[in-house]
């Protein structure tokens, strides 16, 4: 069964529509990638399902659990704190908290949404997974003292600590010199190799096509094409797919 | 001579300084509540705590001083205030606080308004409810920016005291400018400044420390 079932998901901003009904469904273990030009709606999509914003209509199911129904769509915030954690959220960012160290950006969230548990124990999983993203000799760095690749790998660290169903990425690497994105995009191929549960919003055509179960080519609100990596990249068959591609061909 | 002069001076500097610590405990916080409800999306809580911080930073602080002394007497019939000297300190008190709150209220939300959008989202997928983003992630953060600006007020605050004279309350400089009718000699007032500039002195090098403090992070 899908883990993450969307359906027919609109949102617009002052009478320009970004999303145009949009529906797929992602399988537990699988890593879905989506491209796109800029304003295409890629990132309001994902940020849609971290309800960050609110879709105008739609549903979204996360192992059968509605999480957003159009219909209804008014939610507590405490609700809606619920449903969040279904997801996880990388920024192209990072967004990390600059006055807290790597390991205390890492368990901040893990400690507060659980006051009751054993801070030993929050704290020895914080360095386990931040020495699954190589980290742990920063983990006592500031924000500021790390590259933009070792931030973005924090902060990927930071998302898993809550364990989401769902991890999201909205653009990693866009922030970062060319140098190192490498040192991001091969944490994030370990975490798909792991058969994390993944959306990722990228430019990184090549990186896209190594990593991706599935890709999804989104054009002007709409998904103009869907299929395995060797469909949409290697013999697109929409005419606006094979354009967007020809910026990248290699 | 000097030492009767100095007495007198400290006893005066001693009021300067109560209504100098008692003003800043009880602004800052209440800065922050204004500064909260300047930012309100209601417009009914917005806008009157707009016009109030515009009413407030637009007219003299002496002004203020006499309005609120003198005010509850005239228009309400009843000195609110009691009478003597500590009636004049509370109502001294009263309009410095609204007064520096509303300053303050204004720093602060500059400073909040300041940190990116992307700290509250960080926070918001994290699951944290807007009470631990803002007294977790985000306060230090405006704290950090707003120790320059908040350090200005206060070394403004420190000389601004002098103004509670006008609704007579025993500050330094009302006792340093009673040696000139008593005894006839100037120097007493320039001393003044001595205590003024010491003082401020101090609070440039505490400024100086907190913001030391805050350079762990950027």
């Amino acid at each position: 069964m899908a883990i993450l079932e969307v359906e027919n998901i609109t949102k617009g901003f002052e009478n320009t529509e970004i999303l145009k009904g949009i529906s797929f469904d992602l399988e537990k273990g699988k890593t879905l990638t989506i491209i796109g030009r800029s304003g295409s709606g890629k990132t309001t999509l994902l940020r849609c399902l971290n309800f960050l914003e609110t879709p105008d209509s739609g549903t979204i199911k996360v192992n059968g659990e509605v999480l957003f129904d159009g219909k209804n769509p008014s939610s507590s915030e405490k609700e809606l704190r619920e449903k969040r954690l279904h997801f996880g959220m990388v920024f192209q960012q990072f967004n990390l908290f600059p006055q807290y160290t790597a390991l205390e950006n890492v368990v901040l969230a893990p400690g507060l949404l659980n006051p009751e548990k054993d801070k030993v124990q929050i704290l020895v999983e914080g360095k386990a997974i931040l020495s699954k993203m190589g980290l742990l000799d920063r983990m006592d760095n500031y924000p500021h003292q790390l590259s933009g690749g070792q931030q973005q790998r924090v902060a990927i660290a930071r998302a898993l600590a809550l364990k989401p169903d769902i991890l999201c990425f909205d653009e990693p690497t866009s922030a970062l010199d060319p140098e190192l994105t490498g040192e991001v995009l091969k944490v994030i191929k370990d975490l798909s190799r792991q058969e994390t549960t993944m959306i990722i919003v990228t430019h990184e055509i090549e990186f896209a096509k190594d990593v991706s179960d599935e890709i999804i080519f989104m054009d002007d609100g709409i998904i103009a094409e869907k299929g395995s990596p060797r469909q949409v990249i290697d013999s697109p068959q929409n005419e606006r797919t094979r354009q967007f591609l020809l910026n990248y061909h290699t | 001579m000097f030492t009767t002069v100095t007495l007198s001076l400290l006893e005066g500097f001693l009021g300067t300084l109560k209504l100098f610590v008692l003003t800043l405990v009880f602004s800052l916080p209440l800065g922050l509540v204004i500064s909260f409800g300047s930012m309100s999306k209601n417009p009914v809580l917005r806008l009157p705590v707009r016009f109030i911080i515009w009413v407030v930073r637009g007219t003299p602080l002496m002004l203020q001083l006499l309005v609120i002394f003198y005010g509850p007497g005239i228009f309400l019939g009843n000195n609110l205030w009691g009478s003597g000297a500590t009636g004049r300190f509370t109502a001294a008190l009263v309009a410095f606080v609204f007064n520096y709150a509303c300053y303050f209220s204004e720093i602060f939300r500059g400073g909040i308004q300041s940190i990116p959008k992307g700290q509250h989202e960080a926070a918001a997928v994290l699951g944290l409810t807007k009470s631990q983003a803002f007294f977790k992630i985000i306060l230090l953060q405006v704290v950090k920016r707003i120790v320059p600006p908040i350090s200005n007020e206060v070394i403004t605050l420190v000389k601004d005291t002098s103004l509670a004279r006008v609704i007579a309350f025993y500050e330094i400089i009302w006792e340093g400018e009673r040696f000139i009718k008593s005894s006839g000699i100037i120097w007493p007032l320039f001393y003044t400044g001595v205590f003024y500039l010491v003082f401020s002195g101090l609070l440039t090098l505490l400024f100086g420390f907190i913001e030391k403090k805050l350079d762990f992070f950027k």
